[in-house]
C-alpha cells in the first residue's frame, strides 16, 4: 500500500513537471503570433498591448508604403529564382548522393548541409569580398548566389529522405520491363520524390525571403529587401505598419503551411 | 569495352551515379568554399588598404579583452539559449507522443509555424510583449505588482526567451524522431520492475534519445549564435554579439581584414563546437544502441 502511494505521488509529480513545462513552451510559441496579430488592427499609434480599439487602418496605410511593396516584390523574386536553382541542382544532387556509400558522396553531403550551421553573416562577407574581387557588382544575381547556397540544403535533406524510402524494387522491375532509366526516372522515382521535393522547395523559399544575414552585404539600393527593410524600420521606430505587414506574412505563412501538409505531408518531411 | 557496361549497368539501375552531385558541387566550390578561402586570406592583412601580410588582425582580437568578452558572451548566449529550449522543448515532444492524432497534427503545427515565420515578425513580437506598453508590463501594472514598467526589452533575459522561441522547432523536431523510435516495452518493462516515472525518465527515455538530444542542441546552439535580427533588435545596442561586431566592422568601419579576422575566429569557433557536439552524438549513438 505504502509503496503504491509512494509511486502515484512519482508518476503524478513526473506528469505534472511535464505538462507544466510543455505547456509553458506552447504558450512560448504561440503567443507572439498572436500577439502580433492582435495588434496590428490596433486603432492607436502605438504597440500598446492590449490595443485601445480596433481598426483597419494601418492595413490601409499598407497600401500606400511603396518602399514596402518595392522590397516586397524584390524579396519575392529573389526568392522565385532561389527556389528553382536549388530545386535543379539540389535534386540532381540529392540523386547522386542518397545512395552512394561512397567516401565522395559523405564528403559532398557534409559540405552541402554546412551552410546550415555555419554563421551565415561570416558567409555574406566572404561572398561579397568574392564578388569584388571578381569584379562582379551587387545586383539580383549576387543575391540568388548567395540565398541558394543557404537554401539549397533544404531540398537536398529533404529529397534523400524521400529517396531513402524509395523501395529499389520499384526501379529494378520498370528497367526488367525494358524501361529505360530517363523512362523510370520520370514515371517512377520523380511521382514518389515529389512531395519531398515540394516541401523542401517551399522551406527554401521561405528561408529565401526571410534571409537577413546574406541580403545584408549582396544587397544595394536597387534591391532592397522586404525583411531587411522591416528591420531596418523597425531599429529606427517602432512602426506600427510593420505590424500590419508582419499580419500579412503570418496569413500567408499558415495559409502556405496549411497547403504544403495537405499536398506534401510538411510535417512529416520536416523530421 | 562493348561488354563491361552490360554487367556493370546491371545492379545500378536502383541506383543514381555520383555525378549527379558535380554541378552543385562545383557551385559550392566556387560560390562557398572560394568566399571562405579569400576570408582567410583577407584576414591576414595586417591594414585596411591591403597591403602587407601578418597575423595582426588576429593578434588584435585575442590580446583585446573588449573583443574576447564579445565572443565568451556569444558562445555563453548559445549555451543559454539551448538549454532553454532543452528544458521546455523536451517535455513538449514527450507530450506530442502520448496525444491523440488529431492533437499531434495540432502541435506539430504549432511547433512548424515559428520555423517558417519570419524571423523579423517573431522578434517583432518579442518587442511588443516585452516592451514598455508591453503585455507583461500592462499585466503586472494592473495586477498592481509592480509601480512602473519593467525594463525587460534590451535585456539578456529577454534576448534569451526571444531567441528560445525563434529556435525551438529545431530542437523540438529531432526529439520528436528520436522519442517515436524507442520501444514503448521497454517504459513498460522498467515499471513492471518496479521504477517510479521519474526512475524511469532519467534511466530509460532519456539516455535513449540521447542522440536526438545532441542533434536538436547542435542546431539550436549554431542558430542561437548567428541569429542576427533577434540578438540587435531585442538585445539592442547596450548588447554586443559577435555577428553585430563583424557587421560593425565591415560596414560601418570598413576594416576588411579586421572583419575578415572577427569572421574567421567565429567560424572556427562555432566549428569546434560542432565537431564536439558531433563527437558525443557518436558515443551517445553507441549508448542508446548497446
Amino acid at each position: 500500500m505504502k509503496l503504491g502511494r509512494r509511486n502515484d505521488l512519482d508518476a503524478v509529480s513526473f506528469h505534472l513537471v511535464m505538462g507544466v513545462l510543455a505547456l509553458a513552451c506552447i504558450v512560448i510559441l504561440i503567443a507572439p503570433t498572436l500577439v502580433v496579430l492582435i495588434v496590428s488592427f490596433t486603432s492607436g499609434f502605438s504597440l500598446k498591448f492590449p490595443p485601445p480599439g480596433y481598426s483597419l487602418r494601418w492595413y490601409a496605410a499598407l497600401l500606400d508604403s511603396w518602399q514596402l511593396h518595392f522590397a516586397a516584390m524584390n524579396s519575392f523574386k529573389i526568392a522565385l529564382w532561389t527556389t528553382a536553382i536549388s530545386i535543379v541542382l539540389g535534386v540532381a544532387a540529392a540523386l547522386g548522393i542518397a545512395r552512394s556509400k561512397t567516401m565522395t558522396a559523405k564528403v559532398l553531403d557534409s559540405l552541402f548541409m554546412s551552410p546550415l550551421v555555419l554563421p551565415a553573416l561570416a558567409f555574406g562577407l566572404s561572398a561579397l569580398m568574392l564578388f569584388s574581387v571578381v569584379g562582379l557588382p551587387v545586383s539580383p544575381l549576387t543575391l540568388v548566389i548567395g540565398h541558394t547556397i543557404v537554401c539549397v540544403p533544404y531540398v537536398i535533406r529533404t529529397s534523400v529522405a524521400a529517396l531513402s524510402q524509395l523501395d529499389p524494387v520499384l526501379l529494378e522491375s520498370s528497367a526488367s520491363l525494358g524501361a529505360s532509366r530517363l523512362y523510370s526516372f520520370r514515371r517512377i522515382t520523380l511521382p514518389l520524390i515529389r512531395p519531398g521535393i515540394l516541401a523542401g522547395g517551399f522551406i527554401a523559399f521561405m528561408s529565401s525571403f526571410d534571409n537577413v544575414p546574406v541580403s545584408l552585404f549582396l544587397r544595394d539600393a536597387r534591391t532592397d529587401m522586404l525583411p531587411i527593410r522591416m528591420w531596418q524600420d523597425l531599429e529606427g521606430k517602432l512602426d506600427v505598419t510593420i505590424a500590419a505587414v508582419s499580419g500579412v506574412l503570418i496569413v500567408f505563412t499558415v495559409a502556405m503551411m496549411i497547403l504544403m501538409e495537405r499536398i506534401a505531408g510538411l510535417s512529416r518531411r520536416l523530421r | 569495352m562493348a561488354a563491361t557496361p552490360t554487367t556493370q549497368n546491371l545492379p545500378t539501375v536502383t541506383a543514381y551515379e555520383l555525378k549527379l552531385a558535380w554541378p552543385l558541387g562545383a557551385f559550392f566550390i566556387v560560390f562557398f568554399l572560394a568566399p571562405l578561402v579569400l576570408l582567410f586570406i583577407v584576414s591576414l592583412y595586417t591594414d585596411t588598404t591591403m597591403t602587407h601580410f601578418g597575423l595582426t588582425q588576429y593578434a588584435k582580437f585575442l590580446l583585446d579583452p573588449f573583443s574576447l568578452k564579445v565572443l565568451g558572451a556569444t558562445l555563453w548566449l548559445g549555451v543559454e539559449v539551448t538549454a532553454l529550449c532543452l528544458l521546455l522543448g523536451f517535455p513538449l515532444a514527450y507530450v506530442y507522443l502520448r496525444v491523440p492524432g488529431w492533437a499531434q497534427s495540432v502541435l506539430i503545427l504549432i511547433v512548424l509555424l515559428p520555423l517558417l515565420t519570419s524571423v523579423v515578425v517573431r522578434t517583432f513580437a518579442w518587442i511588443v510583449i516585452l516592451g514598455r506598453q508591453g503585455i507583461i508590463n500592462t499585466a503586472l501594472l494592473e495586477l498592481g505588482l509592480i509601480d512602473s514598467p519593467l525594463r525587460l526589452l534590451y535585456t539578456e533575459g529577454g534576448v534569451i526567451v526571444a531567441l528560445a522561441q525563434v529556435q525551438m522547432p529545431l530542437m523540438v523536431l529531432p526529439l520528436i524522431t528520436a522519442l517515436t523510435r524507442i520501444d514503448p516495452n521497454l517504459a513498460d518493462a522498467s515499471a513492471a520492475l518496479g521504477a517510479g516515472a521519474w526512475r524511469t525518465f532519467w534511466k530509460v527515455t532519456l539516455p535513449l534519445t540521447l542522440p536526438g538530444v545532441i542533434a536538436g542542441c547542435l542546431l539550436t546552439y549554431a542558430a542561437a549564435l548567428s541569429a542576427f535580427i533577434t540578438q540587435t533588435l531585442v538585445g539592442g545596442g547596450q548588447m554586443l554579439f559577435m555577428p553585430m561586431y563583424l557587421y560593425q566592422q565591415a560596414s560601418t568601419l570598413n576594416n576588411w581584414p579586421f572583419a575578415a579576422a572577427i569572421s574567421f575566429i567565429f567560424l572556427v569557433a562555432v566549428f569546434a563546437v560542432i565537431t564536439v557536439f558531433n563527437m558525443l552524438g557518436k558515443i551517445s549513438q553507441g549508448y542508446a544502441n548497446a
